[in-house]
């Protein structure tokens, strides 16, 4: 369950080998919900990365005190109550951005992704180690994050960032957004397809 | 002493003393921003009522609304005017009431080009996972839309969110709200159904069939008890 490695692969292990997205296959569920477009999407990853570094941080300071028989819950409040404080910051400072999120902020609180690094990870580590994996595996979901929401917005909508990215020209020509890149199964599709370029540029990953 | 850890009493210590702590930070920072909060939420009305009327603020909202918006005031289903502050209206508790006994608040903007009055409606509903809500400005002769805004909360990004898009709320521009004196709000229809005898229409967003709906009924439960204040306007 526990695992112990050194501050650099803590930080760039998730980026590709242990990447909690593509490899472990963690919080495909929001991957499905926030990548219909680039800019929640984008959002999302940095919130994530937030939320899990810094909630790496607290339980890896109680890690000694949390009851086993409760550390779950324990978990769980510190991640909803960041989330809570986040959604706040938010709607005080960067109200229109909050307006977008809406609910997939909240969600957050589900990401197995985040119980996942706080049970196998900071439970067992030092501070600084589990805020370099928090922040890690964050930009790991976040990277994939922002492939998967820049091929779905470009082909599903010819849009990057709402900027038109497909001239008119191509429409008047006959070409058509794909109206299926914009409904969730597509983001599957597009995840799995990453999958398998990445496994086969990585033959330790590769099954028998 | 050594401290058992896994004892109950541990426990259950731990837990209230985690509950406080998690509850006194949260209770803190939800009352320390409020004030900001709140400004926010009231500069982002204003912002929504004046998109209506197709205004776009730079800078301070607050300053645009006031000079714009040259009266607000509360009717009753009659068009009789009513004690209150129209700003303040909970437009998402009165669209459940009787449509006789809800307070429809009304946001007289002037237009600087032209000096013309518009008149600015709200309108709140439901959409496929939450509310969605919005604002409908009518010319001076109470009959044609001037211009549109829909907002949601939870639409799915792509599909039903499409609604605050102009692309969506511009479709309303110009279209009529009555047919020979008769109140006929605007559907939002799916290519290809035919609205009922006089009823204007717009196109639903493909994909977001249940939001387009909601917006469709929003329109005719939100405008209705307004049909006797348009009217006098038409005069």
């Amino acid at each position: 369950m526990a695992e112990k490695i050194n501050n650099r692969s803590a930080l760039l292990n998730p980026f590709s080998k242990e990447n909690p997205v593509i490899v472990q296959i963690l919080g495909i569920c929001s991957v499905l919900a926030v990548t219909a477009k680039l800019e929640p999407a984008i959002v999302m990853g940095i919130s994530v990365t937030a939320v899990l570094a810094f909630s790496n941080v607290i339980i890896s300071l109680l890690r000694n005190t949390i009851p086993t028989n409760i550390r779950i819950i324990v978990q769980l409040v510190v991640v909803a109550g960041l989330v809570v404080i986040v959604d706040q910051l938010l709607k005080a400072f960067a109200y229109d951005a909050s307006k977008q999120l809406s609910v997939f902020i909240g969600l957050i609180i589900t990401n197995c992704i985040l119980m996942g690094r706080l049970e196998a990870f900071a439970m067992a580590n030092k501070p600084w180690p589990s805020f370099l994996d928090g922040v890690g595996n964050g930009i790991g979901y976040g990277i994939i994050l922002v492939i998967v929401g820049f091929i779905r917005e470009l082909f599903g909508s010819g849009t990057l960032l709402g900027y038109q990215v497909i001239p008119q020209a191509a429409y008047e020509a006959g070409y058509v957004n794909n109206g299926l890149m914009i409904l969730p199964p597509m983001a599957l599709i597009v995840v799995a397809c990453i999958i398998w370029v990445h496994r086969s540029g990585n033959k330790e990953l590769q099954e028998n | 002493m050594t401290l058992n850890k896994q004892s109950n009493i541990y426990t259950v210590i731990y837990i209230v003393v985690m509950v406080v702590v998690v509850g006194t930070a949260l209770a803190l920072t939800a009352m320390t921003l409020k004030p900001i909060q709140s400004r926010n939420v009231s500069a982002d009305k204003m912002k929504q009522i004046l998109a209506s009327v197709h205004v776009t603020p730079e800078k301070d909202v607050i300053a645009d609304f006031n000079s714009l918006i040259v009266e607000q005031y509360i009717i009753d289903s009659n068009g009789n005017k009513v004690e209150g502050n129209a700003f303040d209206v909970d437009v998402a508790s009165q669209v459940k009431l009787d449509e006789t006994e809800r307070q429809l608040p009304v946001f007289v903007c002037q237009l600087p080009e032209d000096g013309s009055l518009k008149y600015i409606l709200p309108m709140y509903g439901a959409g496929l996972w939450g509310p969605i809500w919005g604002y409908v400005a009518v010319n001076g002769d109470g009959k044609t839309i001037y211009g549109a805004y829909f907002a949601h909360q939870g639409e799915t990004p792509g599909l039903g969110a499409e609604i605050e898009k102009p692309a969506f709320s511009d479709q309303f521009n110009g279209k009529s709200l009555f047919s020979d004196d008769r109140f006929v709000p605007v559907a939002v229809l799916k290519k290809g159904l035919k609205p009922s005898e006089g009823q204007e229409y717009v196109d639903a967003i493909s994909g977001g069939t249940i939001t387009s709906t909601g917006v469709s009924n929003m329109i005719a439960n939100s405008l209705s008890p307004y049909q006797q204040f348009l009217k006098t306007l038409n005069d």
